[in-house]
């Protein structure tokens, strides 16, 4: 019974909209810089993606703490403020733990802070809504983020090294295809992707 | 390295949009006729050269005072800064040039181009001329993707019949995708 009714629930209706209905990449084509560019290894696409999430969780949280004291002209500073101290936060602590990671993501970390997603959250819902929710809104554009991050660096990082997560799972005549490395690979797989969704889930844009 | 050499680089070879894939929600999203492409083009190429040349020294002095780890913040206020500046100063001197790029200003500040190019050009230690030489590049590498990706929209839109799935955001990676295959091309140029 309990879990018949966790679907009527406010927060799963966020949760499942941010992961699935209204996906930031595959659906509303947010983000798309730093989710092609770090895609290559899955590794990569994983660091990338927790950083992300936590950052969204983060700065969510703290634009909805202090939502009601934001003058509304200076809030896209404001906004940028808070993000960019969390960014700062995820690239010290990449900087010093994962220092290999940190050196493959280069400058892509602190282009975080211009990740369309994190402002379109802070925005579009944290700043009308409580602490709680924004939390869980936050988690959910995330993750979501970070699912389909992965599932475009598999594809590439098996086409292009033959291998997952630095485990070889081709056989020994795999020739690796150089493109996938590079910019053009990852362009194919997201669109491929997408185009693959959207007729699954039979959401359609009618003009070029 | 030659600043010559760098310029070019970064127009084809290193083109920043293409081959670094940078700057793609507006590109996206403001490639669906010329006409804007052109003035989303001429506005990124004057953000991202004007916050270069001052983040440089700013950068400097951040080096020179051991506090480089607050970088992040720092060009991302000079960014917002400098696109409130260029507004206001355009609308007031220069209605034209205000009504052909101004609306697209607003929208740079949250252009991951003009915050890429300063944070590159901390992390390769390129010296002032070369930082101007590169910003400038870059903007007009930019510039050509945008357009290009605009003007195969514009002609997809009157001959093509796509499938349905493949309508809308879908086609335009596959168009960039063929377009950064042929800047693969111009690997070794320079």
């Amino acid at each position: 019974m309990k879990l018949i009714r966790i679907k009527y629930k406010k927060w799963f209706n966020i949760f499942k909209d941010g992961i699935a209905t209204s996906n930031p990449i595959a659906i509303a084509v947010l983000g798309i810089c730093s989710a092609l560019a770090v895609s290559n290894r899955v590794e990569n696409a994983i660091a990338m993606g927790l950083g992300v999430t936590f950052v969204v969780m983060a700065s969510s949280a703290t634009v909805s703490l202090i939502r009601n004291f934001i003058p509304g002209k200076v809030r896209m500073v404001t906004y940028m403020v808070i993000i960019s101290t969390f960014v700062i936060i995820v690239q010290l602590f990449l900087q010093s733990y994962f220092p290999q990671i940190a050196d493959s993501l280069d400058a892509y970390v602190g282009l975080i802070i211009t990740n369309c997603i994190v402002m379109g959250r802070a925005e579009a819902f944290a700043a009308k809504n409580p602490v709680k929710y924004s939390l869980i809104d936050g988690a959910a554009s995330g993750l979501g983020y970070a699912l389909v991050l992965v599932a475009v660096a598999s594809v590439r990082e098996i086409l292009a090294f033959g291998t997952f997560l630095g485990t070889r799972v081709v056989g020994p005549d795999w020739i690796n295809w150089v493109a996938m490395t590079m910019a053009p690979g990852g362009f194919f797989v997201l669109g491929l992707m997408i185009w693959g969704i959207r007729v699954l889930t039979k959401n359609y844009e009618t003009n070029i | 390295m030659n600043v010559l050499e760098l310029f070019i680089s970064s127009i084809l070879n290193n083109n920043i949009a293409l081959v670094f894939i940078l700057g793609m929600c507006p590109l996206i999203a403001i490639s669906t006729s010329v006409k804007n492409a052109k003035g989303m083009g001429i506005a990124v190429v004057f953000v991202v050269t004007i916050t270069a040349v001052i983040n440089y020294p700013i950068y400097q002095l951040l080096l020179a005072t051991n506090t480089e780890f607050i970088s992040l913040i720092v060009f991302i206020i000079t960014i917002a800064a400098v696109v409130q500046l260029l507004e206001i100063f355009l609308e007031k001197f220069s209605p034209r040039l205000y009504n052909a790029f101004g609306i697209f200003l607003p929208l740079i500040t949250v252009n991951c181009v003009v915050l890429a190019v300063s944070l590159f050009f901390v992390n390769r230690d390129y010296t002032f001329v070369e930082t101007v030489s590169f910003s400038f590049g870059s903007g007009v590498g930019w510039m050509i993707a945008i357009i290009l990706v605009a003007g195969l929209r514009e002609k997809l839109a009157k001959i093509s019949n796509p499938p349905k799935g493949l309508r809308g955001k879908a086609i335009v990676f596959i168009i960039l995708g063929i377009l950064a295959l042929a800047f693969m091309g111009f690997t070794g140029l320079v």
